[in-house]
């Protein structure tokens, strides 16, 4: 299939590009952009007249509930949702059930994947067996089944002993360790940022302190490890400065942070809204004003959508009793696009957070649409705008703090593989 | 319509009364205007024992569709209700309601020998089989007026009428 | 966010979830209001007939016996009918829904929810759901949800200040103890607040404190005897004696020792101040007998008045 894209314009944030021009695809990879390249006869013209033509959304923390919660989500409902959302290449950690502890498990769901209208999945193995965090994964196995790292979702791993050969032991093969900063004494029974609102609404707090500590831990031992740590999903000022100064001092280290923790803060708990029950915890104005900030100088390497499908009888209960988690596959674009617009930034530096910097996180060749590139692309109408209802979302969880809410820029266009996954211009 | 002087009215009713008070008679009055009258009565009466006051805001039958009243008062009854002859005050007689809601509580407070009604003026307009036994003054007005007692900057008491 | 789901549109009181955000105006009316119902019950019959034919659904997920009673005794002087549902968390949490729960105690014709929570929030999840699901003539009355609010609670102990001191613009309040845990503490906070006191002390130690307390508009006070020089009144909090698990303390003696009300502590407030306590108290714990019985205490009083305020309450809400 020969794929022509046409008017557009096209920003490639790895490469500097930002101007409007014809786009031109080959056999599933970019064969040029500008001129139509020699002997090149469209099977298929794709009008981007008044769109942006971007590289496919990376997304690094997207939950399929596959397998396991099959009632709350699918891989087909969820992957509609990723094209939907012009996520061509997403990351989904190991909490399914049974937990992504083994290469069999990471095959199958592979192999569930392999639709061409389906985003490409990268799954992260768990790090202990069963989350537990008390005895290693065969990680060489997992990696071979198509592992892209290491990780343990929102599960601490309590001994540091522990957490320190499991380090060294992924830093053996070279194998990425995601984590999350989180102390689960400090958090223990918390579900809100310990601060004023919790105090007026008797919630029990998180103190910001379970963040840091734990991320100290984690920074201490990536340096005597030497491993390639990524920190997942961020909450507060205090941890990213603590990031900052450990790439000064040499530890490598990435992070990322979530579209809500961007966008919302504890005071939007308002009257216990369940829909705010988040982990880690929405933290206060001043945390997220930071995150804000060091996403766009690229302190915060990436932003994700932590899309986390929650059914109406996990979330239709007292604000404690809540499960965690919201949707945010098709959200992870126009809420980069209301940061940008927010903080006045360049469109190119703020698709390079979802597109060319978890790329990087990956350690993949994706995220840019250089001639040769695979032809994963997201034509979206920044003038549009999203509606956020739960009519509207593709993907079974209906439940978001930013139901209600219009939203800037629609997807038009997804493409994966040189394959149109999705077309918005139909019903 | 000139509106009747309700200071000459007190006087009147009092004249009315007078011929039938009992050694066991006390006056009830109605908030506000009631309470008002009783006490101009017992002044003009000379009773000793002290009035008592009602606030009928826990028993009216409108409570449903018009909800409390905004700040109700305590009903006061500083005497033995048992074997007492009520005069129950009011300012103006309309549809009767108040009388029976003050008649409810009235009975909450123990089982009076006898309930008499008395009031300045009746209007007319009665939706139940109440009537007074001392009223000194009679008129007619369309249900959009509301007729009611104030207490004038000089201590007068005083009628006005308002469009409801 | 929303605009406060406690009030109607014309700022009626709807249901009563919490102090915070009621206007100083609507307290004051509610104060006032039971007033007149506190001498019903010197009456030959103790009842008004105001509910009469209104079903009143008391909900309690936690148990407490003695503030159903008070509920149910509101209730009944009211006239209304009075339904008591115990529903123990242990058994919701493996059978039905809570919602669900609420559905079909709504479909029995219900006008009033006492609830009673453990999770902070509950009522207002529960005033939610009934809006969205065209039940919003049913009100809700929160009976203490979590470590949220306990309003009632609140109101009728401001009812006992103003009793005992009439005017809020002069004093000096003090609150001692568990304030974290506390629904009680926080229902107070506001309330006193809102009516204008110059100044709310709490006292407490560190454990015992949420982060951020100061920001309700207290003073933190970590000693008692600093605490409590010059106050006009002193709230004491109940020490529940879970609280001894978990580090927050360690034991009941050494909280006696640095935080229980003695007579020689009380000395240090104003000769005339007052001692309150929300019941049941622990003796030799937070409070020592010889206070809890002494001239000073206000402790059964607050019990009687108690009844008088949620019959307001409750009386402000069946009429809108």
């Amino acid at each position: 299939m020969k794929i022509h894209i046409k008017n557009g314009r096209l920003i490639d944030p790895a490469h500097g590009v930002d101007k409007t021009t014809d786009v031109f695809i080959a056999a599933g990879r970019i064969v040029g952009a500008g001129d139509t390249p020699a002997g090149f006869t469209a099977s298929c013209v794709l009008d981007a007249t008044g769109c942006i033509v971007c590289p496919g959304l990376i997304d690094l923390s997207a939950r399929l509930r596959e397998p396991g919660f099959e009632y709350r989500a699918t891989l087909e409902s969820e992957m509609a949702a990723a094209a939907a959302g012009g996520i061509t290449r997403l990351a989904c950690p190991p909490d399914t059930d049974p937990v992504l502890d083994e290469p069999s498990l990471v095959e199958m769901l592979s192999h569930r994947a392999r639709l061409p209208e389906f985003a490409h999945i990268h799954p992260v193995g768990a790090l202990t067996t069963q989350l537990e965090g008390k005895a290693l994964t065969e990680m060489a196995e997992l990696f071979e089944a198509g592992c892209i790292a290491f990780g343990q979702a929102n599960r601490a791993i309590v001994d540091n002993q522990v957490m320190l050969r499991a380090m060294h032991y992924a830093a053996t093969f070279g194998f990425p360790v995601w984590l999350q900063a989180q102390d689960p004494f400090l958090a223990r029974q918390g579900v809100a940022h310990d601060g004023e609102i919790a105090a007026r609404l008797g919630l029990a707090g998180i103190p910001v302190a379970a963040e840091t500590i734990a991320l100290s831990t984690l920074l201490h031992l990536a340096r005597e490890t030497g491993v390639r740590l990524h920190i997942t999903r961020l909450s507060s000022a205090a941890g990213i400065e603590m990031i900052v100064a450990a790439r000064a001092a040499g530890i490598a280290v990435t992070c990322d942070v979530a579209v809500h923790h961007l966008h919302l803060c504890d005071h939007d708990i308002g009257f216990f809204n369940p829909q705010a029950r988040l982990d880690p915890p929405l933290r206060a104005q001043r945390d997220r004003d930071a995150l804000r900030a060091r996403l766009a100088d690229g302190s915060i390497d990436a932003l994700c959508s932590d899309h986390t499908p929650v059914d109406d009888d996990g979330k239709q209960l007292p604000f404690d009793e809540a499960e965690v988690g919201a949707t945010g596959l098709e959200l992870l674009l126009p809420l980069t696009l209301k940061w940008a617009r927010e903080m006045k930034l360049p469109l190119a530096t703020a698709l390079a957070r979802i597109t060319a910097a978890p790329a990087r996180v990956l350690g993949i060749d994706a995220g840019h649409l250089a001639p040769g590139a695979v032809a994963d692309l997201c034509i979206f109408d920044p003038a549009a705008e999203f509606h956020v209802t739960r009519a509207n979302l593709k993907s079974l969880g209906k439940n978001t703090p930013f139901l209600g809410l219009s939203l800037p820029g629609r997807v038009r266009y997804t493409l994966i593989e040189g394959h149109l996954a999705y077309d918005g211009t139909l019903g | 319509m000139p509106l009747p002087d309700a200071e000459i009215l007190c006087a009147q009713l009092a004249e009315l009364i007078r011929p039938r008070l009992a050694a066991n008679t006390v006056l009830v009055g109605i908030h506000t205007g009631g309470v008002w009258v009783a006490e101009r009565l017992r002044e003009l009466l000379g009773l000793t024992q002290p009035s008592g006051a009602l606030d009928i805001s826990f028993y009216r039958d409108d409570y449903h569709q018009r909800g409390l009243h905004a700040r109700p008062q305590a009903s006061q009854m500083p005497f033995e209700v048992e074997g007492a002859h009520i005069i129950l005050v009011d300012d103006v007689l309309y549809t009767g309601r108040t009388i029976r809601a003050a008649m409810n509580e009235i009975f909450d407070y123990g089982r009076p020998a006898r309930i008499d009604l008395a009031v300045l003026a009746d209007r007319g307009g009665r939706e139940l089989p109440i009537a007074a036994r001392f009223c000194p003054h009679s008129l007619t007005l369309p249900a959009g007026q509301m007729l009611a007692l104030e207490h004038s900057a000089a201590g007068r008491l005083v009628f006005r009428l308002t469009e409801a | 966010m929303t605009r406060n789901p406690q009030l109607t549109a014309e700022g009626e009181l709807k249901h009563l979830l919490t102090i915070e955000g009621l206007p100083c105006e609507m307290i004051l009316r509610i104060l006032d209001t039971a007033a007149p119902f506190a001498s019903v019950a010197e009456r030959e019959v103790k009842k008004v007939p105001l509910l009469r034919g209104k079903s009143v659904f008391n909900l309690f997920f936690e148990n407490s016996t003695r503030t159903r009673t008070t509920f149910e005794i509101a209730a009944k002087r009211l006239s209304a009918d009075v339904i008591n549902l115990n529903i123990n968390t242990s058994s919701a949490n493996k059978g039905e829904r809570l919602l669900d729960t609420v559905d079909n105690l709504a479909a029995m014709q219900a006008d009033m929810f006492v609830i009673r929570h453990a999770s902070s929030g509950a009522p207002h999840l529960i005033a939610q759901h009934l809006a969205a699901t065209g039940c919003d003539h049913i009100h809700v009355v929160n009976a203490g949800d979590g470590r949220h609010a306990h309003p009632t609670q609140g109101l009728l102990d401001m009812y006992t200040i103003r009793h005992y001191k009439r005017d809020f613009s002069q004093l000096t309040v003090a609150i001692v103890g568990d304030v974290l845990h506390s629904r009680v503490a926080r229902s107070q906070i506001h309330a006193l607040t809102t009516l204008g006191v110059p100044e709310v002390r709490v006292i407490a130690p560190k454990t015992l404190l949420p982060s951020g307390i100061e920001r309700l508009g207290v003073r933190v006070f970590h000693a008692i005897d600093d605490g409590l020089r010059g106050v006009d009144v002193v709230m004491t909090l109940r020490l529940q004696n879970e609280r001894m698990q978990g580090a927050l303390l360690p034991s009941t003696e050494e909280y006696f020792k640095a935080y229980g009300l003695t007579q020689e502590r009380l000395a240090l407030a104003k000769p005339d101040a007052i001692v309150m306590h929300p019941g049941p108290m622990n003796r030799g714990v937070e409070i020592d007998s010889a206070v809890a019985d002494g001239r000073q205490a206000v402790i059964l009083p607050q019990v009687t008045f108690g009844i008088a305020v949620r019959m307001a309450v409750m009386a402000m809400l069946g009429g809108t």
